[in-house]
């Protein structure tokens, strides 16, 4: 089927056609919710079930940078949203800076978590090999409490990286997307009769930035103070 | 090839099969009579309304509400009955009764190991008396096991990291089937064995005609070799409490609450005495996790359920078989 | 005999999606949803074969008790690879990526699906899953069972368990792409007058077969993936001796799993829908009851998953919650069977290939449900889980139930992809010869089962060995049954009479177009005025009126 203008063969109108895109894209985030949803339980399960070496767990996690980092990625929402509205009045090159500005604040999203991780390369705490928890680290009743103390905390550890990581990886999946939108936008191809791929993006970056927001209490700030 | 006559239903030897059985044929009457009632009608149907010209059609009826409500409503009657019915064997047989014989069971790929309390080993055969209940704890040292007992019309998951167990009394004597029945690698198929269900008094000689080694006194070694002694004195004045007449009894925690010394009680106090510390005791006993084996915290469990007080000795004997309870 | 016989003699249309374009390219960069549909039939029959041939292995090897063909890891191999080709790269895909793909569009008067090149990503997708999973059954071979129990499959198998898990994986994708994109279309594609009550059954079907694949796919994609790299980097999830719960794995497994089963089952109810009407020639008995039950079963679906644990060690409390909701679950499903009966009733009845499977579908699928009751129902499931009545059980409900139902939409659907009629001599045929085939293979497998024999044994005690016997029989009668189709089907693309717009006839919109039907469908957007299996106002069908009897008689006479 091949388009005509923006309109693709299949569809009849061009109402029908950004229907279809919009009901596609909640479609897919809902498997997302599932995708991220099995991982989060898993989470759960193992937080309740090993409070003490999670609580260590989210102790070296960076608070100020984890905060950082939020705000960032909610400023990032709220630049993408300009651009949807930008779309919509039809001021392109205002659509194309709020795309930029989307770009560059999960730029910094993705580098901050780089430095993040970097830093728990360093200090042996990543699991594998070389996972390591200084004993000096860990207080006695709490290492003793546990008999699986060291694997709880590895445990952590890999469901922080794959959660983490799974939500910088559709970061970057959104990053691509943002940089086709922007090469897109700069010849002009959104306008306010049509701006569909612009809002389908901006759902999916809202819903990664809403991934993040319940990553950040749930690996940071639970039992900060333990 | 043989042809068992009785393989269409398997003998039933416990207080569970002829339960099962029962059951069974109702939801097998059930099934078969609207299996046949469909059957017959769609035949009937096929030939009363067979096409007899090439254009004709049928007649367009669409539904009827009352219909409809009428073969959703006694379907599901129907299946409630099972449900309950079902449920009602189930709850008895996860829940067993007070008294029991207690046979602990270690599944590991690719055999069985079964000990009796206070009495003999076995690999891949468990002998028990008729009559009895008897409680089988079991554990897995490495994959998923599973337990079965066809004759029986039981099974249980053996997990790895956990206690689970089944109950039954036999009611017939004789040699019977068990299998393992959770895929576990190569040889899952060679993991059987056999029940060997025996009359009181023979049951009661052949345990005491076990040349293998008594396991409440391979415990005991085992509470000497771990210095166990050093910290729990029978007098309750170590720094761990006394152990003598613990098992079966309620335990007073340092958080207020209240716990059944049982087997599960024991061995988490072995591997992660921390969870559960007695009240006006430090939590100072180390973790044994890793030190000690599944089979090892079963006869240090054995030890610990022979220390009782003297006038109750007599009675902690597994080798006199009580009469059946239930 | 066959409906084309007494018409003029019709042509094939000049142009249509098979010749509208040619060359390689053309195949592997369609975006027709009829060209992938296409696609998908001969990549899953590869799989189907695959899967079929591990299964007469093991039915041979289990001739005699010690087991004499193969050693223990071989057929260990053996069955864990039969599952997992059969059940992600045959059943889960078939009816929905082989009919659903050609046929929804076609029956809503679309153009083609809302994301035609979304589809063909799915066929990619499909396809490199595949090729992992091949590439783990040749490289050590996969011996977990299909199932992936935790620590077993993470920590102690030593074969091939990382490629497949991906595979599985990957492969989860395509189908999470195919339910969005069916989801989509049914929403939005419609053609004028389609409302929701008069689309076909069988798009109903695969709206909530649908549901099932968006909600429940993601949730083993997690599952594998947290197995796989449990196993990869010897993380501590489910292995307990690095603290995890062996038993959280099943959780997340059947999460899925369970659900998959209606994956497989709710589309071949669709075709069923189909076919007894057209082959009844009046309407669907209890059309909205029908559409309710087909969502009922996917939701309620997700309810009842550790059915499958109720030795597993879980709560007794959890267990009884499961077998009710498990019971609740059977009752749509008795109802839709005494739906199609009704819509028998007082029909016009013909017994074309169609509708011999839709015969066998009833008798095979009433055995596998009702056999459902005795697993879900606590005091018996302890007896007979994990026994052969389990692998009888859901034999009866995939092949009986899915795979008749999967080669009835072959069946029906063929003069239209093709525009060929096949030998129905032959085919009725094959289609009694699967039916007995079915059941001599899988009967003796309940009473085995109740005896007590294990599943996935290698070896077995003597007394089983008479059901084994009769078992490998059926087995033998089950594979010339599937062989004949695939040998007359091929035979009637070259050769076969030309079967024409609407063969049966029926009331379909598909049956509306060309067969083959033209690239882009419809020659124009299709109006729809009539209820859907209204043969009572199509005057363009060439039937008579219904002869509707003034007295409570009884049919014609």
């Amino acid at each position: 089927m091949h388009r005509t203008g923006e309109l693709y063969g299949h569809f009849e109108t061009l109402d029908q056609q950004k229907e279809s895109a919009s009901l596609g894209m909640w479609i897919f985030l809902i498997t997302e919710v599932m995708f991220f949803g099995g991982i989060f339980l898993a989470y759960t399960v193992n937080r309740h079930a090993n409070p003490v070496a999670f609580a260590l767990g989210s102790n070296t996690l960076d608070l100020r940078l984890g905060a950082i980092n939020t705000g960032v990625l909610l400023a990032s929402s709220f630049t993408m949203a300009m651009a949807v509205w930008a779309g919509h009045v039809g001021k392109q090159k205002l659509i194309t800076l709020f795309l930029i500005l989307t770009l560059l604040l999960g730029g910094i999203f993705l580098g901050i978590k780089g430095v993040e991780y970097a830093a728990k390369f360093e200090h042996h705490l990543v699991p594998g090999s070389s996972f390591h928890i200084p004993a000096e680290d860990v207080s006695a009743a709490a290492a003793k409490a546990d008999p699986y103390f060291a694997a709880h905390a590895q445990l952590f550890f890999s469901l922080y990286f794959g959660m983490t990581g799974l939500h910088a990886l559709h970061m970057v999946v959104g990053a691509g997307l943002l940089i086709w939108l922007i090469l897109q936008s700069r010849k002009g191809r959104f306008t306010a009769k049509y701006n569909t791929p612009v809002e389908m993006v901006g759902l999916y970056w809202h819903f990664v930035d809403i991934v993040w927001i319940y990553l950040f209490p749930l690996l940071y700030l639970i039992d900060r103070h333990k | 090839m043989q042809l068992q006559t009785s393989s269409l239903l398997p003998e039933q030897a416990s207080n569970f099969a002829g339960r099962v059985d029962a059951l069974m044929l109702y939801i097998l009457g059930t099934s078969l009579f609207f299996a046949l009632l469909v059957v017959i009608l769609v035949v009937i149907f096929s030939l009363k309304y067979r096409r007899q010209k090439k254009t004709e059609i049928g007649v367009p009826l669409h539904g009827s509400v009352p219909l409809e409500i009428f073969w959703t409503l006694v379907p599901l009657v129907l299946a409630m009955v099972m449900f309950a019915w079902g449920a009602v064997i189930y709850m008895d047989f996860r829940h067993a009764p007070a008294d029991t014989m207690d046979v602990y069971v270690i599944g590991k790929q690719w055999m069985w190991k079964l000990q009796h309390a206070d009495g003999r080993r076995e690999i891949n055969e468990l002998h028990v008396p008729v009559g009895r209940d008897v409680k089988l704890i079991m554990a897995s040292e490495d994959v998923i096991h599973d337990f079965s007992i066809p004759n029986f019309r039981i099974k249980m998951d053996v997990v790895p990291g956990r206690y689970t167990t089944l109950w039954f009394r036999a009611t017939k004597t004789g040699r019977y089937h068990f299998y393992c029945s959770q895929y576990c690698g190569t040889s899952h198929a060679l993991m059987i064995g056999w029940v060997t269900v025996m009359e009181p008094a023979e049951y009661a000689a052949w345990l005491s005609g076990g040349a293998d080694s008594n396991q409440s006194g391979a415990g005991e070694k085992l509470f000497a070799q771990y210095s166990c002694s050093t910290c729990h004195l029978p007098t309750g004045t170590g720094r761990g409490p006394s152990l003598v007449g613990l098992y079966g009894s309620k335990v007073k925690l340092t958080d207020g609450t209240t716990v059944v010394a049982d087997d599960a009680y024991i061995r988490e106090s072995i591997v992660s005495p921390k969870a559960k510390v007695v009240a006006g005791y430090q939590p100072l006993m180390p973790s044994f996790q890793g030190l000690i084996t599944e089979e090892q915290v079963l006869s240090l469990t054995a030890y610990i359920k022979s220390l009782q007080a003297p006038a109750a000795a007599s009675e902690a004997s597994a080798g006199a078989p009580h009469m059946g309870k239930k | 005999m066959s409906a084309t016989e007494s018409r003029p003699a019709e042509q094939m249309p000049e142009k249509h999606y098979l010749n509208a374009d040619y060359g390689i390219r053309s195949w592997l960069l369609t975006t027709d949803h009829k060209r992938i549909a296409l696609l998908y039939l001969v990549s899953v029959t590869f799989f189907f074969l695959l899967g079929g041939i591990f299964a007469g292995l093991i039915r041979l090897h289990l001739l005699t008790p010690k087991g004499a063909l193969l050693s223990p890891e071989v057929y260990n191999r053996m069955f864990t690879m039969h599952g997992v080709a059969m059940i992600f790269f045959f059943l889960i895909p078939s009816i929905p990526a082989v009919f659903g793909n050609f046929f929804i569009p076609l029956m809503i008067g679309a153009k083609d699906l809302a994301f035609p090149k979304i589809n063909l990503l799915s066929w990619y997708l499909y396809m490199i899953g595949g090729a992992l999973a091949l590439y783990s059954f040749m490289s050590g071979g996969l011996d977990t069972g299909w199932t992936f129990y935790t620590p077993l499959s993470s920590v102690y198998s030593n074969s091939a368990v990382a490629p497949a898990v991906l595979g599985i994986f990957i492969n989860g994708f395509s189908s999470i792409l195919t339910g969005l994109n069916f989801l989509v279309t049914v929403h939005t594609m419609r053609a004028p007058g389609m409302t929701w009550f008069r689309l076909p059954m069988f798009v109903w079907a695969h709206y909530a077969t649908s549901i099932i694949m968006i909600l429940g796919t993601p949730v083993v994609a997690t599952t594998l993936a947290l197995a796989g790299m449990e196993r990869l980097f010897h993380l501590g999830f489910f292995n307990p001796q690095l603290g995890g719960d062996p038993v959280l794995f099943q959780h997340l497994f059947w999460f899925y799993s369970h659900p998959a089963v209606y994956i497989m089952i709710l589309p071949a109810m669709g075709v069923i829908s189909e076919i007894i009407p057209t082959f009844s020639r009046k309407p669907l008995f209890g059309y909205k009851v029908m559409a309710g039950a087909s969502l009922a079963i996917a939701i309620v679906g997700f309810l009842v998953w550790a059915h499958h644990m109720f030795v597993a060690g879980q709560s007794a409390y959890a267990a009884l919650a499961f077998s009710f909701l498990t019971m609740l679950v059977a009752v749509p499903s008795a109802v839709k069977t005494f739906n199609w009966t009704a819509t028998m009733y007082r029909g016009s009845i013909s017994f074309q290939t169609p509708m011999v499977y839709a015969f066998g579908f009833l008798g095979l699928f009433l055995v596998g449900g009702l056999t459902g009751l005795f697993l879900g129902t606590l005091g018996t499931d302890i007896h007979i889980h994990d026994t052969y009545f389990v692998v009888a059980h859901f034999h009866y409900i995939m092949v009986g139930g899915a795979v008749m139902g999967y080669m009835g939409a072959l069946h029906y659907w063929w003069p239209k992809m093709s525009g060929r009629m096949y030998s129905e001599t032959l085919a009725r045929f094959a289609a009694v010869i699967l039916f007995v085939g079915f059941n001599l293979t899988f009967f003796p497998q309940f009473l085995m089962g109740y005896a007590g024999m294990p599943r996935r044994y290698h070896s077995y005690p003597p007394e089983f060995q008479i059901y084994n016997v009769l078992s490998t029989a059926g087995a033998t009668i089950l594979a010339i049954g599937y062989i004949l189709p695939i040998l007359y089907l091929l035979w009637s693309l070259k050769f076969g009479p030309v079967a024409g717009r609407n063969p049966w006839p029926s009331t379909g919109l598909e049956w509306q177009t060309a067969s083959p039907p033209p690239t882009e469908n419809f020659e124009v957007t299709p109006v729809v005025t009539w209820e859907a299996y209204d043969f009572e106002n199509r005057p363009d069908l060439g039937l008579d009126k219904p002869v509707i009897p003034a007295a409570p008689a009884s049919g014609h006479d």
